[in-house]
C-alpha cells in the first residue's frame, strides 16, 4: 500500500468535499488506495438518496404554500374591511382594527409555520442568526425577531439537510455530483414562494435518484418538476389552440423549452433554431402543476392539462412527433437526451467541473463516447472519469466554489452544521445563494469567477471569523496533516507555523492553496 | 438563455452582491485627466442584462402599430400614468422622470431601433457580443471597455476603487488592471492575516496573491463611507450601488471609467406597463443615474453613461404579457457632457413586413457605432484603433458622430 498524499488530494479534493478532521483517517485511506475511494460511493446509489424527517414532498409544500397564502391574504382583508383609512396605524389605539391586522398576520404566519414545524429535523431555526437568501430588509435596530414562515422554515429545513450530507460524507463524490446536477438542471429559490419552498425537493425529487442512473431519467423527472415548470413560466405557457387558450387569449410561453435546448441538453451551437424553439414550446404545453383549488389533481403535483396542449403534430430538429399529450413531450425529450450535441455538450461541462477550466479535448471525448454508448449511463461516466489518468496527473488548478469552500472547511473542523444561517448567510455573502443561482445557466463554474478579488477578500474576512471563533480549540497544524500531509507545501507549513495565534493561523490554513484549489 | 427570473430582484437580497449588481472600474487615471483644458472626462458603461424591453421603456407611440403589437402591456400618452413625450413621435416609460428631466436639460438622448452584430437570441451569447466588442459571440476572454482602455495613457494609479460583486464584468474584463469593490456587512480579517496570507499566495499562487491584493486595497478605498450591505428592494440597491460609484469615482484620485451590471430585465411573463415589473426595474435605473448624477457633483458635466443591453424583446407580446427574446432595442446616453434631447433613430417601422424575422424590432443602428462615437468623443480614440482593437472588424460601424458636447 504505497502512501500517496499527492493522490489522496486528488481523491478528497477534485472528486469530494474534502478530508474529514477528527478521527475520520479519510486522508490516509484516500493515500492508500485513491482511486477506489472515490469509486467506493458509486456502488451505492441509494446512498444518493436524501431523506430527513420533516423534508416533505412537492405536493405537500405546495400546499403549505398556498395554505400560508391563502392566511395571509385573509387577513389582510379582513384588515382592509375592517379599517378602510389608508393609515390603520394611526387610528386610536382603543380600536381593534390595526391591532388585529398584525395580530392575524403574525398569527398566519406561525400556525403555518408550526404545520412545518412538526417534525423532529435537527433544523431548530435560531431566531438570531440570518434568514435565508430571500429576506426581507433587517432594519438596523434588531427589534424583535419575526418568526419565519413556513417556506423559510422548509428552505432551512432542506438546506440544513443537504449541508449536514455533505459534511458527513465519507468522499463526498456522488454529494459533489449532485452539486453538479443541481446547477446544470437548475432553478432559483429566488423566483418566489414556491420555487423557495421546493427547491430541496426539487433536488431530492428529479436530480438525486438519478445521479447514478440515466440522463434521459433525469431530464425528464426535471422537465416534468412543478419546480422547474415555475421558474421557467411553462405552467403560464398555453397552445394558441388549445382549448384554454382559445378561451383565455392567452399563449405560448417559450421560456422553458429554449433553456431545455440551450442549456439542458444541446447547448447553444448544438444546431437548433428559433422553430425548434417554437416547436418545443408547443410540446409541452399543458405540462403544468396542479393549483391551489386542485381541479387537475392534487394541489401541487406535476400534472399534464390536456386543455392547455397545443394539438397536432410538430416538427422538432427535423422529426416529426405526432404522439397525442404527454407522449409527444416525453418523446422529443427522450431524443433530446439522446442527441449528439447533448452529449458533447454534457461531457464538456462535467471534465470542465472536475478537471479544468480548459477540458482536456481526449477526456472530453472520451466520457462523450461514453454517454453516447452507455445512453446516457451517468454512474458510468462518471466511473470513467475516476478512472481517466488526465483526473489524476491534471494540476489542481480550480478554485472552489463557495459552497465547496465552506463545506471542505466544516469537514475539516469536524463540525456538523446544526444550523444552516452560517452557511447561508456566508454563501450569500460569496456569491453562491443556495439553490439561488443569477440565472437559469447556474452559477459560473470558472476560476475567473471564484477567483475574484473581491469574492477572495470576502472569503479571508469569513476565515478569519472562523478562525476567531473556533480557533481556541484546535492545533492548526493537526488540522494541516488531516487536509493534505505530506502534499502540504514547506509554504503553507511555514505559514502556519509563523502564526501569531491560533485563530490566525486557522484562518491562514482556511486560506491556503490547499484548502482553496481543487 | 436566460435569466428568467421572475420576481427576482423583488423577493432577493442577493442582488447586490451578486450579478444583480456588479461594478469594476480601471485601476488608473488616463494621462490626460486634469489636462490645461480643465476636462476630465468620465465614463460608465451601466450593462442591462436579460434584454430590455426597448418599445416598452421609449414607446413609439406615433407609429400605428405600436398599441395593437404591445398590447396590454403598450404605454400610452393618456391615463392614470401617461408616458413622458419626448417628442412628437416617442414617450418615455412614466417610471423615468429623472431621464426625462435630463432630456429636457439636453443631458439625455435616446437611441432607438439599435442592435449589437449579434442576430440570435441566447442571452449568454448576447451578453458575450455586447460586452466582449467581438461581431460573434464565444470571445470571452476580454471586453471592449478594457481594450480601449489598453490604449488610454496610462497616468497614475486610482487611490480608490469601486465595484459591487464579486466578479469583474466581461465589458471590463482583459490585461488592463481593473480594480472592484463590494460593501460588507462582515467584520474583516486584519491587516496582519491578510500580509501574511498574500506572502504565502506570492510563493505558491500568484494568482490569489494578485486577487487578495486588489481585494485588499479596494476594500479600504471604500470603507468609510455609508455604504453598508444593501438590504431593501432592487429599486433602492440600484441607487445605492450608483451612489457608492459615483461617491468614489467623483474623487479627484478616483477611477474615471467604470462598469457596473443590473440583472433582471428578462420580462417573459406579466412585464407590466406604465406600473409593474419593468416600471419597477425602471425606476430603479432611474434613480441609480440621478444618483450618479448627484454624486458626481461638477464632475457630472465631463460624464456620460451609456446604458445598454445584449438585445431587444419581441414586438408583440407573448401568450403571458411579456415579451420574448428579440433584436432591436434602445440605447440611453446620460451625463453632463451628452449632446442630449434627441431620440436618434433611422425608425424602420412595426408593420409585420417592417420586422425583423417577422416578430422584433429591426435594427437599423449597430450599437457599436454609439459606443465609438462616445469613446471617440470622450477619450479620443481613433478610427482605426476603434475598429481594430476595440471593436475587431468594425470599420462598417463607423463611430457616430456629435454625441457629446
Amino acid at each position: 500500500m504505497a502512501r500517496d498524499s499527492q493522490a489522496a488530494l486528488v481523491a478528497l479534493n477534485r472528486f469530494g468535499f474534502g478530508a474529514r478532521g477528527g478521527a475520520s483517517g479519510d486522508l490516509v485511506n484516500a493515500s492508500s488506495d485513491p482511486r477506489g475511494f472515490v469509486k467506493a460511493e458509486l456502488s451505492r446509489p441509494n446512498g444518493v438518496l436524501l431523506e430527513a424527517p420533516g423534508l416533505q414532498p412537492t405536493p405537500q409544500l405546495g400546499q403549505a404554500v398556498f395554505a400560508y397564502q391563502d392566511q395571509v391574504k385573509q387577513a389582510r382583508e379582513a384588515a382592509k374591511a375592517a379599517a378602510p383609512a389608508e393609515t390603520p396605524a394611526q387610528a386610536p389605539a382603543d380600536q381593534k382594527p390595526p391591532l388585529r391586522r398584525n395580530l392575524s398576520l403574525n398569527a398566519a404566519a406561525e400556525i403555518t409555520g408550526q404545520m412545518a414545524d412538526a417534525k423532529p429535523a435537527g433544523s431548530a431555526p435560531q431566531p438570531e442568526t440570518m434568514q435565508p437568501s430571500a429576506a426581507a430588509p433587517q432594519p438596523a435596530a434588531k427589534p424583535a425577531p419575526q418568526p419565519l414562515n413556513v417556506i423559510q422554515k422548509a428552505f432551512r429545513a432542506e438546506a440544513l439537510a443537504r449541508l449536514q450530507r455533505a459534511t458527513l460524507a465519507e468522499c463526498g463524490f456522488t454529494e459533489r455530483l449532485v452539486a453538479f446536477w443541481s446547477n446544470h438542471f437548475c432553478i432559483s429559490a429566488s423566483k418566489g414562494e414556491l420555487a423557495r419552498i421546493w427547491a430541496g425537493a426539487f433536488e431530492r425529487e428529479a436530480i438525486r435518484p438519478h445521479v447514478l442512473g440515466r440522463f434521459a431519467d433525469m431530464l425528464r423527472a426535471v422537465e416534468q418538476h412543478p419546480a422547474m415548470l415555475f421558474f421557467l413560466d411553462n405552467q403560464q405557457s398555453l397552445g394558441p389552440d388549445s382549448r384554454a387558450g382559445q378561451n383565455r387569449k392567452r399563449g405560448l410561453n417559450e421560456n422553458l423549452a429554449r433553456e431545455i435546448m440551450e442549456l439542458h441538453t444541446l447547448g447553444v451551437g448544438g444546431g437548433y433554431t428559433q422553430g425548434d424553439v417554437t416547436s418545443l414550446a408547443r410540446i409541452i404545453t399543458g405540462w403544468t402543476f396542479a393549483g391551489r383549488q386542485g381541479q387537475l389533481g392534487a394541489p401541487g403535483s406535476f400534472v399534464f392539462n390536456v386543455n392547455a396542449h397545443q394539438p397536432g403534430p410538430q416538427v422538432l430538429l427535423g422529426k416529426t412527433y405526432d404522439q397525442a399529450g404527454l407522449a409527444q413531450g416525453e418523446a422529443a425529450l427522450a431524443d433530446l437526451a439522446r442527441h449528439p450535441s447533448t452529449a458533447n455538450f454534457i461531457a464538456t461541462k462535467f471534465v470542465r467541473h472536475f478537471v479544468a477550466d480548459d477540458p482536456p479535448p481526449a477526456l472530453v471525448a472520451r466520457l462523450r463516447d461514453v454517454f453516447v454508448k452507455t445512453d446516457g449511463d451517468l454512474k458510468a461516466m462518471a466511473t470513467a472519469l475516476v478512472d481517466s489518468d488526465e483526473a489524476w496527473t491534471a494540476p489542481l488548478t480550480k478554485m472552489r466554489s463557495p459552497y465547496d469552500f465552506l463545506v471542505a472547511s466544516g469537514r475539516l473542523l469536524a463540525r456538523v452544521p446544526e444550523d444552516p444561517g452560517l452557511y447561508l448567510n456566508s454563501l450569500n455573502l460569496l456569491g453562491q445563494p443556495l439553490w439561488s443561482p443569477p440565472g437559469p445557466n447556474g452559477f459560473p463554474d470558472s476560476n475567473a469567477a471564484w477567483a475574484a478579488p473581491e469574492g477572495i477578500k470576502l472569503r479571508l474576512d469569513i476565515a478569519a471569523q472562523i478562525g476567531a471563533r473556533l480557533g481556541n480549540n484546535i492545533d492548526p497544524l493537526d488540522l494541516l496533516e488531516f487536509a493534505a500531509a505530506d502534499a502540504a507545501s514547506a509554504e503553507t507549513r511555514r505559514t502556519i507555523e509563523r502564526a501569531e495565534s491560533r485563530q490566525q493561523a486557522l484562518a491562514l490554513l482556511l486560506m491556503s492553496p490547499e484548502m482553496q484549489r481543487r | 438563455m436566460t435569466d428568467c427570473v421572475e420576481n427576482r430582484l423583488l423577493t432577493s437580497r442577493r442582488g447586490l452582491l451578486l450579478g444583480g449588481a456588479s461594478f469594476a472600474a480601471w485601476a488608473y487615471l488616463p494621462k490626460f485627466a486634469r489636462a490645461a483644458d480643465g476636462r476630465d472626462p468620465r465614463l460608465i458603461v451601466v450593462i442591462l442584462r436579460g434584454a430590455l424591453d426597448g418599445l416598452s421603456t421609449v414607446a413609439p407611440l406615433g407609429d400605428p402599430d405600436y398599441a395593437g403589437l404591445h398590447g396590454s402591456i403598450a404605454l400610452a400618452a393618456d391615463g392614470a400614468h401617461p408616458a413622458i413625450m419626448l417628442d412628437s413621435f416617442f414617450a418615455l416609460h412614466p417610471a423615468m422622470p429623472e431621464f426625462a428631466r435630463m432630456y429636457r436639460d439636453k443631458h439625455a438622448a435616446v437611441i432607438h431601433a439599435v442592435a449589437t452584430p449579434y442576430r440570435d437570441r441566447s442571452h449568454f451569447d448576447g451578453q458575450d457580443v455586447l460586452e466582449s466588442g467581438y461581431a460573434g459571440p464565444g470571445r470571452v476572454q476580454s471586453g471592449w471597455l478594457n481594450r480601449a482602455l489598453e490604449v488610454l495613457p496610462r497616468g497614475e494609479r486610482v487611490s480608490s476603487g469601486l465595484a459591487v460583486g464579486p466578479t469583474t464584468p466581461l465589458v471590463l474584463r482583459g490585461s488592463a488592471p481593473t480594480v472592484g469593490w463590494a460593501p460588507v456587512a462582515l467584520p474583516q480579517a486584519d491587516d496582519d492575516t491578510a500580509m501574511r496570507l498574500v506572502e504565502l499566495y506570492r510563493h505558491r499562487d500568484p494568482a490569489l496573491a494578485s486577487a487578495l491584493s486588489q481585494g485588499l486595497q479596494l476594500d479600504k478605498a471604500a470603507s468609510g463611507d455609508d455604504m453598508k450591505a444593501a438590504r431593501g428592494n432592487a429599486v433602492a440597491q440600484m441607487r445605492q450601488v450608483a451612489r457608492g460609484a459615483a461617491k468614489l469615482m467623483a474623487a479627484d484620485d478616483g477611477p474615471r471609467i467604470a462598469a457596473l451590471a443590473f440583472d433582471g430585465w428578462d420580462t417573459h411573463a406579466n412585464e407590466g406597463g406604465p406600473v409593474g415589473r419593468l416600471a419597477f426595474l425602471l425606476g430603479g435605473l432611474d434613480g441609480a443615474l440621478a444618483e450618479f448624477e448627484s454624486g458626481l457633483r461638477n464632475r457630472w458635466r465631463d460624464t456620460v453613461v451609456v446604458v445598454a443591453t445584449e438585445f431587444g424583446r419581441t414586438a408583440r407580446i407573448n401568450g403571458t404579457e411579456g415579451t420574448d427574446h428579440g433584436t432591436g432595442t434602445i440605447a440611453l446616453l446620460a451625463g453632463g457632457a451628452v449632446q442630449g434631447g434627441r431620440v436618434i433613430s433611422d425608425w424602420p417601422g412595426l408593420k409585420l413586413a417592417n420586422l425583423y424575422e417577422g416578430r422584433d424590432l429591426k435594427p437599423t443602428t449597430d450599437l457599436r457605432s454609439v459606443i465609438k462615437g462616445v469613446l471617440q468623443d470622450q477619450f479620443g480614440l481613433s478610427d482605426r484603433v476603434l475598429a481594430e482593437t476595440v471593436f475587431p472588424d468594425s470599420a462598417s460601424a463607423r463611430p457616430m458622430k456629435g454625441l457629446v458636447a
